[in-house]
């Protein structure tokens, strides 16, 4: 165990020295608030069901932080490794494979909470944020929606064959499903076809959980996302433990 | 006295596909010995030492190194050998130190790895990220963390490839260290020239086979090669003088130059009196003695390929 919290540790620190990672962790989202904060700021309307625009963008926000993570930090980051050596010299070690893969998720959730903390202090000082939620079931959707993503990132991950292509693809993937799936931008401005569409991506049902549960509605009504995101976890764990390669 | 034995391997094999990379090999390794493997890329080198680190599953064939099965006792084993692996990095941010520190972290027996960074002369690059140093400094910390957990055995997978020569030559002085730490080093290598100098014992690899296995004065010995005298004179010169003296084989004349063939060391200071008491005037007077090179175009008929 001292080998993997030190693996861990030694992530975390070089995650932060990662301008590339952390800025798109951590300080994207928060430049995101600011930015349509001073445009719309935080007043109740109805076109939000009564909610602000800082209100319902928070919950959707932590949504494209938990999509860059594991699409974007967590994929081109395991390619890279593996295309450069790391993951084979980190391999040959006693430590356990599952242990160092455990110690690259711990490092990455970590990261993606440490984004969303600094989303809802910053909306709470500067903008009030209203949140109506059970604390609890947000944090449970936010691991379910982050470990199905991580999932995701290993699949994909495992299947390119260089972390060049790695990069191409997962920003692809990434962007526009961010754009669509209400993530970057509220989807009550998306033109009802894109709407419908967007259903077909993954991330829609991460918005769809998050903010439901943020602005208190019952777990029951999001069953349908709950098993979409249960079923991409099963799934992307058992792809990936077939597909990932060490070198 | 029998040394101990530290690798067995018997009757190795492995393919990729349809490429046999490595047929029915077998050799042992004994402690306190610097073994080398050498021949050119794709001999099948790395695939033997990888077999044998357990970092690959043999098709067949059997494979004990300090007496653990690579493969059904590898986190075992791991915590007792080093390894420097081919093809290898390590994280670009990562300090030296803190490399140290984490791999010192994840055997489950470990020295202190301060002394380490001294003795490998990485001391002033501390704190410096793995993507700023050279690459000999790379390699010397790929050394350190394999000495980390104070191994029994270490394996150097062309430890010295792309190198220059004086970082080269500072890597074997290291080798020789770390032999008389007591520790067995098995090595790969396709420069001839270290194979020599540093192993008491080399394999000859080609195709997937061991070719010959010796120790390196043997192996040049068994090939007969020969010795030469090479010189060049002013004037006329009759290569016949020197066929009588003891020892000579053969001349060879080339226009000025003179190649003088003998079966022995001794033929040079035979060759040396011979033309001094004759008055004969020469310049540019060498010698050559056989290789461990001569010996592997011998066995396998072709260049070193790099």
């Amino acid at each position: 165990m001292r080998g993997f919290w030190k693996l861990t540790w030694t992530e975390v620190k070089l995650f932060l020295r990662e301008p590339m990672a952390a800025f798109f962790t951590l300080a994207f989202p928060l430049m995101m608030l600011f930015l349509f904060g001073s445009i719309y700021g935080n007043k109740p309307t109805p076109f939000f069901g009564g909610y602000g625009s800082v209100d319902v963008s928070v919950p959707a926000y932590t949504a494209m932080i938990i999509a860059t993570s594991g699409l974007l930090s967590l994929t081109i980051g395991m390619a890279s490794y593996r295309e450069q050596g790391i993951l084979r010299r980190l391999y040959a070690t006693p430590l356990r494979p599952q242990a160092i893969l455990g110690a690259q998720v711990i490092v990455i959730f970590l990261m993606t909470l440490l984004g969303m903390v600094l989303l809802v202090i910053a909306g709470k000082l500067v903008y009030g944020l209203r949140f109506d939620g059970n604390p609890l079931y947000v944090l449970a959707a936010f691991v379910l929606s982050s470990m199905s993503f991580f999932a995701l990132g290993f699949v994909l991950a495992g299947i390119l064959p260089t972390a060049r292509t790695a990069q191409i693809v997962a920003m692809v993937l990434c962007y526009p499903m961010i754009f669509l799936s209400g993530a970057a931008i509220p989807r009550e401005v998306l033109p009802e076809r894109i709407r419908q569409f967007a259903q077909v991506l993954p991330l829609s049902h991460v918005v769809t959980l998050l903010r439901g549960l943020w602005m208190g509605e019952p777990w029951g009504k999001y069953l349908w996302e709950t098993v979409i995101l249960a079923t991409i976890l099963i799934a992307g764990v058992l792809v990936s433990a077939k597909t990932f390669r060490w070198e | 006295m029998q040394k101990r034995l530290i690798v067995q391997v018997e009757h190795l094999r492995k393919a990729y596909g349809s490429t046999v990379a490595v047929d029915d090999l077998s050799f042992e390794v004994y402690e306190g010995e610097i073994f080398g493997m050498i021949g050119p890329n794709g001999a099948g080198k790395t695939t033997t030492i990888e077999c044998i680190e357990g970092l690959r599953r043999p098709d067949s064939g059997h494979i004990r190194v300090l007496g653990l099965d690579p493969q059904h006792d590898r986190y075992a084993l791991r915590a007792r050998i080093g390894m420097q692996l081919q093809e290898s990095a390590l994280q670009d941010r990562l300090k030296v130190w803190e490399a140290l520190d984490l791999f010192a972290a994840l055997y489950p027996r470990s020295i202190d790895w301060r002394p380490l960074l001294e003795q490998l002369g990485l001391a002033d690059r501390h704190s410096t990220p793995f993507a700023k140093l050279s690459g000999g400094q790379k390699q010397r910390l790929f050394v350190a963390l394999a000495l980390v957990n104070d191994p029994d055995v270490v394996f150097l997978d062309e430890l010295t490839t792309g190198l220059d020569p004086q970082a080269r030559r500072a890597m074997w002085e290291l080798v020789r260290e770390i032999r008389n730490r007591g520790k067995t080093v098995f090595l790969t290598t396709h420069y001839m020239e270290e194979a020599q100098r540093l192993c008491d014992r080399v394999a000859i690899m080609d195709h997937g086979h061991i070719v010959a296995l010796d120790t390196p004065e043997n192996l040049i010995k068994t090939l007969g090669a020969e010795y030469r005298v090479l010189f060049a004179v002013d004037g006329p010169f009759d290569p016949q003088k020197l066929s009588s003296v003891a020892g000579v084989t053969r001349v060879e004349t080339l226009d000025e130059r003179v190649i003088v063939y003998g079966a022995t060391a001794e033929v040079v200071g035979e060759v040396v009196k011979a033309l001094t008491q004759s008055g004969t005037r020469m310049r540019d007077l060498r010698t050559e003695q056989p290789t461990l090179e001569d010996v592997f175009l011998a066995l396998t008929g072709r260049e070193m390929r790099d």
